[in-house]
């Protein structure tokens, strides 16, 4: 019996992979158990071991091909004894359909039996810049927003050695999503802290260190984890200066994944902006693209206040162009027209920027020119942008990947009606989260989501296009 | 700690003043029923030990003060006095040095006191008016004084440990050859973020001292009812910390351990913890009736092991000080308390304009 070997998702939200090396070679024997391949992810180098006994046929996925979609067919075992051409008509039938560079990401599986869940990509960079100098775009690098993370880190660290990173398995591991890669070779372990999983305590810790002067940088592994250090984050961390009559400091960043992954249900799966954006003594932040991840960063270890940075797992594949020069620095505070556009704004942050700009695209077709706004900063909130935007549309549309109610789309709803009132041509529409713990089943996690159909469904309303 | 079981009810009004004022007098006599008296001649010097004596009576003097303006409305919300246990802060104050970080919890006054902050500033700070040490924005709870290295005054219980321990880090990160210490009781001896803490400045060798002020009661519930086993002091063996039991009645022992313990950090040992035997003659706070415990228990303890008292007993014993020279001390402390208190109830409220500052620094 022929038995086709696929290639395997190594993580929740794995779509393809690289696969590095083979370890077995055509006609090796093969037992349940034995090392078969090295796989390259966006996160790590891990081995694949055989499920199935039989002899290595025939090698589908040479080693070193790169986007190797989930999957797909890499190998076919033979059962010992088996002649190899028994497995001529299987490789013929593998081949065929699974072409071995795949989209980035995959689309929706037909009958509902989506392996790589949520199709939620984000769009390109978007073209249309802030207010960041010019001069800084002349000389620009693609590169992920993981890496524009770890850039960013690595110049501040640099450039002050007074920041320092501490979190779970920044350091040995190089970060849970590799963020960190690199920073403790050049840094070293007294800058590169790898904590205990005690999230009260190293933060706690943290907002002592920055008590006493330094500027940590706190990674969490994901904000799901932040909810065991809300109360240092709330009350020593925020609240702080103000209580002291501004003498104590407290500059730091906390920083790591927000927001729904792919299938890691309601405890996982979290957009935490409003309730960081809710409290006064914090700045908050959630960039999309990787230019900002990047300057927004830096500003944010600059910034002498405690500032929330938001990212996105779901992002940190995602490339774009970010300049080069280390004094490259996007101010916080400041939304980015991410697509011109005159007939209805959708403001939008992190992930959900990727899908207005696809509605955004969607919409041109129908004649309707959609104006998309990054908010990027969610605390200082830019409502010049946004009011200046509606005041020339005169509808707005809100998106976020949260729950709706008391959202930050609820505070833009506020906002509007407190500079732009007189402006609107329909009411605000409200696009996020179902109003439910996230559920696991994929159909579910779908529904429950924010989708690009649901970003042009209000848009459709607003312009009454229904 | 914003945990009160009522509103917050009229302070008595203190008609009786603290027989400790007339402590020369009564030594002689008091000595004799004390159970703990160090007997032996004590290894600091005169002139240390009248600094002990006056840092405990300031704290005693301006707490006693804090109570009264209290009980007139001049001072509100939560207000947590240190009467009792004064020999912990102003010992533990005597065996550090002005580079290291000091950490406590909401009941601050005492050991910001003995850092050497300016009571005007402080009572200031408790009335609420701008001349207050955090401009009237903190309040009793979180009182802080960057220039002292005093990091609070922290309201939540046993918040401000792993934040010592964060200083702690930082001293180490620096290479400052600083040491923090931080203060917590006996109530917050059982918070999780106390054992992460203990966790990270043992795994990591920090130069912090974790001092427990066990004054017997966290608010109305006395530890036996609160914590399996009361040697707090033990709840580091399992990380490896050294911890140690001293008479927090006896500033002497204070210092004698405190300063053994800073050596033993400051020499990059890692942490210790030190278990400080002490008690509040006060309820938990102003609006705390205290009726867990009985008069004759406060009383007790009062008379026999009071730290103020204890420690004139021994200057007199062994010669070191005569009344007058206590007297002259008493007076000079009435007299800044005074001032203090003066200065609290006439400066004026913040400007309102101060609402919305130091909310964030400028970037």
């Amino acid at each position: 019996m022929v038995v086709s070997v696929l290639m395997p998702a190594l993580s929740p939200t794995m779509t393809e992979g690289k696969l590095a090396k083979w370890l077995k070679r055509e006609g090796d024997v093969v037992r349940s158990g034995d090392l078969l391949a090295e796989i390259e992810t966006d996160k790590a180098i891990m081995e694949i071991e055989a499920t199935d006994e039989g002899t290595l046929g025939r090698i589908l996925v040479a080693e070193g091909t790169e986007n190797v979609a989930v999957n797909a067919p890499i190998a076919v075992l033979l059962e010992v004894g088996e002649d190899a051409s028994a497995a001529e008509a299987m490789v013929a039938k593998a081949l065929a359909p699974a072409p071995a560079a795949a989209p980035p990401v995959a689309a929706p599986a037909e009958g509902g039996e989506a392996q790589v869940p949520a199709p939620r990509p984000a769009a390109p960079a978007p073209q249309v810049s802030g207010d960041v100098d010019p001069a800084f775009l002349e000389n620009t690098s693609s590169i992920t927003v993981r890496e524009a993370l770890r850039d960013a880190m690595a110049e501040e660290m640099r450039r002050d050695p007074k920041v320092f990173l501490m979190g779970e398995e920044v350091a040995d591991y190089q970060g849970a999503y590799k963020v960190s890669q690199g920073l403790l070779d050049e840094f070293g372990p007294m800058r590169v802290v790898d904590t205990p999983i005690t999230e009260q305590g190293f933060t706690g810790l943290a907002i002592g260190a920055a008590f006493g002067g330094l500027k940590p940088i706190v990674e969490f592994m994901t904000f799901n984890f932040s909810m065991q250090a809300m109360d240092q984050i709330i009350n020593s961390a925020a609240k702080t200066r103000y209580m002291s009559g501004g003498q104590m400091a407290c500059s730091m960043v906390f920083r790591g994944a927000n927001g729904a992954a792919a299938r890691v249900a309601a405890q996982h799966s979290q957009c935490y902006a409003s309730w960081f954006a809710h409290i006064p003594g914090l700045k908050v932040i959630a960039p999309f693209a990787a230019d900002d991840a990047k300057g927004l960063l830096k500003a944010a270890i600059r910034d002498p206040n405690p500032v929330i940075f938001l990212e996105n797992e779901m992002l940190y594949g995602h490339s774009g162009d970010v300049p080069v020069d280390p004094d490259f620095v996007v101010p916080i505070g400041k939304a980015r027209v991410a697509r011109a556009g005159t007939d209805v704004t959708i403001v939008a942050f992190s992930i959900m920027v990727g899908l207005a700009l696809q509605a955004a695209d969607q919409l041109a077709g129908e004649g309707i020119d959609a104006e998309v706004i990054d908010l990027r900063t969610l605390r200082p909130l830019d409502r010049e942008t946004i009011a200046a935007s509606v005041a020339k549309t005169n509808r707005i549309v809100a998106v976020e990947e949260g729950w709706p109610y008391a959202g930050i789309n609820a505070e833009i709803a506020a906002m509007i009606m407190d500079t732009s009132f007189d402006d609107l041509d329909a009411p605000l529409y409200r696009v996020g989260a179902a109003d439910v713990p996230l559920p696991y089943a994929a159909n579910l996690e779908a529904l429950a989501l924010p989708k690009v159909e649901d970003v042009v469904a209000g848009v459709r309303a607003v312009t009454y296009r229904d | 700690m914003a945990r009160a079981t009522s509103r917050p009810r009229k302070a008595r009004s203190s008609g009786k003043r603290s027989s400790r004022a007339k402590g020369a007098a009564k030594s002689a006599r008091t000595a004799k029923v004390k159970t703990k008296a160090r007997i032996e001649k004590p290894k600091e010097s005169r002139q240390q030990l009248l600094g002990l004596y006056e840092g405990m009576l300031l704290i005693r003097r301006f707490e006693e003060k804090a109570g009264q303006l209290y009980g007139q409305g001049k001072v509100a919300g939560f207000c947590h006095l240190y009467i009792g246990q004064e020999a912990v802060a102003v010992g533990m104050q005597a065996s550090i040095e002005a580079k290291d970080s000091v950490v406590t919890s909401y009941r601050d006054h005492g050991h910001m006191l003995a850092r050497g902050a300016d009571p005007k500033g402080m009572m200031a700070e408790l009335t609420g008016r701008r001349g207050g040490t955090s401009r009237g924005k903190g309040g009793s709870m979180h009182m802080f004084s960057k220039e002292k290295n005093f990091y609070g005054g922290h309201g939540i219980v046993a918040a401000g440990v792993p934040i010592a321990v964060g200083l702690a880090f930082a001293h180490r990160y620096r290479e400052d050859g600083g040491v923090s210490l931080t203060y917590y009781g006996d109530g917050a001896a059982n918070q999780g973020q106390v054992f992460e803490s203990f966790n990270m400045a043992a795994l990591w060798k920090l130069p912090v001292v974790f001092v427990i002020e066990n004054n017997h009661y966290g608010m109305g519930t006395s530890v036996s009812r609160a914590s399996a086993s009361p040697d707090f002091f033990r709840r580091g063996e399992p990380f490896g910390i050294p911890g140690h039991k001293v008479d927090g009645m006896d500033v002497c022992a204070v210092k004698e351990a405190g300063a053994a313990a800073v050596a033993y950090c400051r020499a990059g040992k890692g942490p210790q913890i030190l278990q400080m035997e002490t008690y509040r003659y006060r309820g938990h706070s102003m609006s705390d009736p205290a009726r867990y415990r009985t008069r004759d228990e406060v009383q007790k303890v009062r008379q026999e092991r009071d730290p103020i008292d204890h420690l004139s007993d021994l200057l007199f014993e062994h010669s070191l000080a005569s009344a007058e020279d206590l007297k002259k001390i008493d007076i000079d402390v009435k007299q800044r308390v005074t001032e203090a208190a003066e200065f609290a109830v006439t400066d004026p409220e913040p400007d309102p304009r101060e609402l919305y500052t130091d909310v964030l620094a400028e970037a």
